[in-house]
């Protein structure tokens, strides 16, 4: 809020007071009073009278027929109440976020190394691991289809799902598909027109959430036949969706709150356990907790979509892109998930933020008998960044040109076109942000006199004194789409409440917003305190008992629920002010509400809200649709198919130990237009949590997976970066209103994640001279690649 | 079996418990302190991390036999009897450290343990502490300000005193 000059008049404090904890300042977290004292309720802390614990068994095999299911033994064990399968399944037996494909217990068959295939209930965890480990499964083991070859062999059709089992199903081991040509395509009249064509072929590994809260929550049957479920999900109304026809429950009976969550990046998108408690509540009649292990965390959530990735790239002599093809190939595993959207996004975001005349692109998601793939923070921008980013540096080198000033010369503004044709109608400053970056201080070069072997790499492990060590820097930037795209209407839902109490005013804000420690909650308090020019906001508890608010994913929480609040907010205030009009007859046209009071810029302050608002209430209830926008054209690509474009640029400093082919990332420098910052603190947050996972992408994180078996399910062996990996991340942000948006606000989680990895990896090929063409970037890669 | 020990200055029972059982597992589900976290269950990343006798470790890793008749303090421990946060949990939510949270009841006891043994830790010695507890939301740099933030109250407050 502004601060306006009023003349003349009494209360100029009251009237011109703009909360301090409106938005645009950093006010602190609602909930983090109770989480520093350990008092904040997660999915796992949950606790019940009576309650039972629930276990599912999962498949050995990555694909197998199931012969028989043995259940008495597991039955026997004392403790033991119930033993399901998919037998025992009231309702539908299959679900699924965009396909329904996948069945809620296996059915005859396994198409992914620890597929659910039938679930305990019992009064202790371990009596429950024991009772799995008694059922007797007989399989027919099956020969995996795990690669890209595999997969296209019509041979294999079949292999996972029957062909066209599905409506949206493409075909053979084909999920989805998405193909886009413009300007001219990439013919050979087009290829003749550059000087200059680089090629590359990019591979990157499946990456995980590894949220650290694990899979959990707590079912509780209820009187009216019905269930209540504390869950920690992205999106509670699309968890209701998908469990009551397989709960064969109204959707009404199935009622969902929200518990603590130990963070998301896209991993809790999808059904975990929620189905699985359920359907042991219903059975025993108890309640029953379910809360996975790490191992089982890995196998029982989607991860990113591994990629295989061709690009070729022309350019003229003085470095202006004249055409870019592209071919895309992500695993998506036994079962769609997102898959379909991710393509979307892959094909359509897979140019980067460059203006280029011709492009072609074929992107496609397989099914697969490796783990299935779905939503992970960068959705299908992060593998294609890697792609474009490795050609823009393999070209600044071809031409002889800055890598940096390569970029800019070709970086898209406001009002150039996306390949899809739709317009970037709002601020794009991509070339802005690498200027930026560039001109940020670097860090001072490795102290050699003074060495701390804690900031080396191989740190700890004291694997270098400093020898052999070569500094390098890169540079990227990238490109993210906000909201749901493709013409969904992801809405979202606010009720704000304003009533008097303990003789003060306060805002109630009650959405379905799934809090997964973005500081989405403290957002909302803000805008609260902006729209309504009170100070007290209290947070209802997310449930499905206000309508949806979407995903807490694409970037989009802000924005949309963020929107809604704001939307609730303001219909409040008018409501309070027409109610004021009625009581009163103000003829004023300048009547708002400030410092807990309704006041006019002319006549001062009116009245307080609380002798306005009395006993009385205002309650009412918005939703925000975001503008529509169109699929794309399967065969073209065209169409108007997001909402929002966010972009950030980085820079990567790192030393790399070229003996050991250990890498410290030494610097990580993120600049981004966030559009308006609401708040923040918490908006530098998450562009430091987004890079540091990029950073964990770039040079640690790989789900590793031989013949569809997943060989490291722990924190052991799947190593996510610690405090010692990652270095110092300065953030500038800019921000740039974008007029189409609540506040000028532009989404920022997923940006720096998109961004991020090709710095880091373009600073190591700067050490080392070494092509590498696969993150994560391994020892073995440099000291055994030969220089690309 | 039946373990008492004392938790956060209070003596506790818990009976029928398992001989396989952590003490992470006795203080959430039998003894209601469910702070201590469960993220791993395997001495990786630093979520369940406890003072047990005064030093801290991975509650998950230690069998909750191992603690008869020993001391025991957790996150629930840190604040003052009347509620009044401690140093280092204020300072975690001033300097914008907490996000999801998940992590933050393990980061309290060991900052708290840095803090005691080295009230002015360098970055460095931060890091090493911390190398064992694992973030997913922060990227680390807000815990790093909130531990120099607790570190500068500390020395400041002690100055004063």
């Amino acid at each position: 809020m502004t601060t306006r000059t009023i003349q003349g008049q009494k209360n100029l404090q009251n009237i011109n007071q703009a909360s301090k904890d409106g938005i645009g300042g950093s006010p602190l977290r609602p909930d983090g009073n109770l989480k520093v004292k350990g008092e904040f309720a997660y999915s796992s802390d949950l606790w019940h009278e009576d309650m039972l614990w629930g276990m599912a068994l999962r498949s050995p095999h990555p694909r197998a027929n199931i012969l028989s299911v043995d259940i008495s033994e597991a039955l026997k064990v004392p403790g033991v109440y119930a033993v399901l399968t998919h037998e025992d399944i009231p309702g539908a037996k299959y679900y699924g976020l965009e396909i329904q494909d996948q069945p809620a217990l296996a059915i005859d068959k396994i198409r992914y190394h620890g597929e659910a295939i039938a679930l305990v209930a019992a009064d202790h965890p371990e009596t429950a691991r024991r009772a799995v480990k008694k059922i007797a499964v007989e399989y027919e083991v099956l020969t995996p289809i795990v690669t890209e070859e595999q997969c296209l062999d019509p041979e294999t059709h079949g292999y996972v799902h029957e062909p066209h089992e599905y409506k949206s199903h493409a075909y053979g081991n084909v999920c989805h598909e998405q193909r886009l040509v413009s300007g001219l395509g990439v013919t050979d009249e087009v290829r003749a027109l550059a000087d200059v064509i680089v090629s590359g072929d990019y591979e990157v590994g499946m990456q995980d959430q590894a949220f650290l809260g694990p899979e959990s929550g707590l079912a509780v049957p209820a009187e009216d036949g019905g269930i209540d479920l504390y869950i920690a999900t992205q999106w509670l109304h699309v968890d209701r969706e998908q469990m009551a026809p397989v709960l064969d429950l109204p959707e009404e009976k199935v009622r969902l709150t929200l518990a603590g969550v130990g963070g998301a990046f896209g991993g809790r998108e999808d059904i975990s356990m929620q189905i699985h408690a359920c359907l042991l509540a219903q059975h025993t009649g108890k309640p029953v907790k379910i809360v996975y292990s790490r191992d089982e965390s890995f196998y029982g959530h989607v991860h990113r979509h591994p990629a295989r990735m061709h690009y070729e790239h022309g350019a003229t002599r003085d470095g202006k892109l004249v055409f870019a093809d592209c071919r895309i190939v992500l695993d998506g595993g036994a079962y769609a998930s997102a898959s379909p959207a991710v393509v979307g996004n892959a094909a359509s975001l897979g140019h980067g933020p460059y203006v280029i005349p011709n492009v072609k692109m074929h992107a496609i998601a397989l099914y697969s008998n490796n783990p299935s793939c779905g939503a992970m923070r960068g959705f299908g921008a992060v593998q294609a960044a890697f792609g474009y980013e490795s050609q823009m540096d393999k070209l600044a080198a071809e031409l002889g040109m800055d890598p940096v000033e390569l970029r800019q010369l070709n970086a898209m503004s406001e009002g150039d076109f996306m390949p899809t044709g739709q317009q970037i109608d709002s601020p794009a400053p991509v070339a802005e942000l690498l200027r930026r970056v560039k001109d940020m201080p670097l860090p001072p070069p490795l102290d050699t006199e003074h060495l701390d072997v804690r900031q080396l790499p191989g740190a700890l492990s004291n694997t270098s004194h400093g020898e052999g060590i070569v500094r390098g820097v890169g540079y990227s930037v990238g490109i993210k789409n906000v909201g749901f795209s493709e013409g969904f209407d992801d809405y979202s839902t606010a009720r704000v409440r304003l009533e008097v109490i303990g003789g003060e005013p306060v805002a109630m804000v009650h959405t379905a917003m799934a809090e997964v420690g973005q500081g989405g909650v403290t957002v909302h308090a803000q805008i609260a305190r902006t729209e309504l020019g009170v100070e007290q906001v209290t947070i209802h508890p997310a449930n499905t008992e206000v309508g949806s608010a979407g995903s807490t994913s694409a970037s989009r929480q802000t924005y949309m629920t963020g929107g809604a609040v704001k939307l609730a907010a303001e219909a409040v205030r008018r409501e309070l002010i027409e109610k004021g009009r009625r009581r009163y007859g103000w003829t004023h046209q300048d009547i708002t509400l400030a410092g807990g009071k309704v006041v006019s810029e002319s006549a001062g302050v009116l009245v307080s809200m609380v002798d306005l608002l009395g006993d009385e209430a205002v309650d009412l209830t918005r939703e925000h649709h975001h503008r529509p926008t169109q699929a794309f054209d399967k065969e073209t690509g065209q169409g108007f198919g997001h909402v929002q474009y966010t972009f950030c640029a980085n820079r990567a400093v790192v030393d790399v130990d070229v003996e050991l082919g250990l890498v410290k990332v030494v610097e990580l420098t993120a600049v981004q237009d966030v559009g308006k910052a609401l708040n923040p603190l918490s908006v530098v947050g998450q562009i430091q949590g987004g890079c540091t996972q990029a950073l964990g992408l770039a040079v640690m994180e790989e789900i590793i997976v031989r013949d569809g078996k997943v060989r490291n399910a722990s924190f052991t062996d799947y190593l996510i970066p610690t405090i010692l990996d990652t270095p110092p991340i300065p953030v500038e942000i800019l921000e740039l209103p974008d007029p189409h948006a609540p506040y000028g606000l532009r989404g920022v989680g997923e940006a720096p994640t998109v961004s991020a990895t090709p710095s880091i990896v373009a600073a190591i090929r700067n050490a080392t001279g070494l092509a590498l063409n696969r993150i994560p970037v391994r020892p073995e890669h440099l000291t055994t690649e030969q220089p690309g | 079996m039946r373990v008492t020990f004392t938790a956060n200055g209070k003596p506790v029972e818990a009976d029928d418990v398992w001989e396989g059982e952590s003490l992470l597992y006795v203080l959430r589900e039998r003894v209601g302190l469910p702070g201590s976290k469960n993220a791993c269950e395997q001495g990786e990343c630093g979520s369940c991390t406890v003072y047990l006798d005064g030093v801290p470790v991975c509650s998950c890793l230690v069998a909750a036999g191992q603690v008869q008749d020993r001391e025991v303090r957790t996150v629930e421990g840190l604040a003052a009897e009347d509620g009044e946060l401690g140093l280092v949990q204020q300072a975690f939510i001033d300097a914008g450290a907490v996000q999801c949270g998940f992590c933050t009841p393990g980061l309290l006891v060991q900052t708290d343990a840095l803090l005691e043994s080295d009230a002015q830790p360098s970055d460095n010695d931060i890091r090493e502490a911390l190398s064992g507890n694992l973030c997913r939301c922060t990227g680390y740099e807000k815990i790093m300000d909130a531990v120099r933030l607790a570190s500068a109250r500390k020395c400041a407050g002690k100055g004063s005193a």
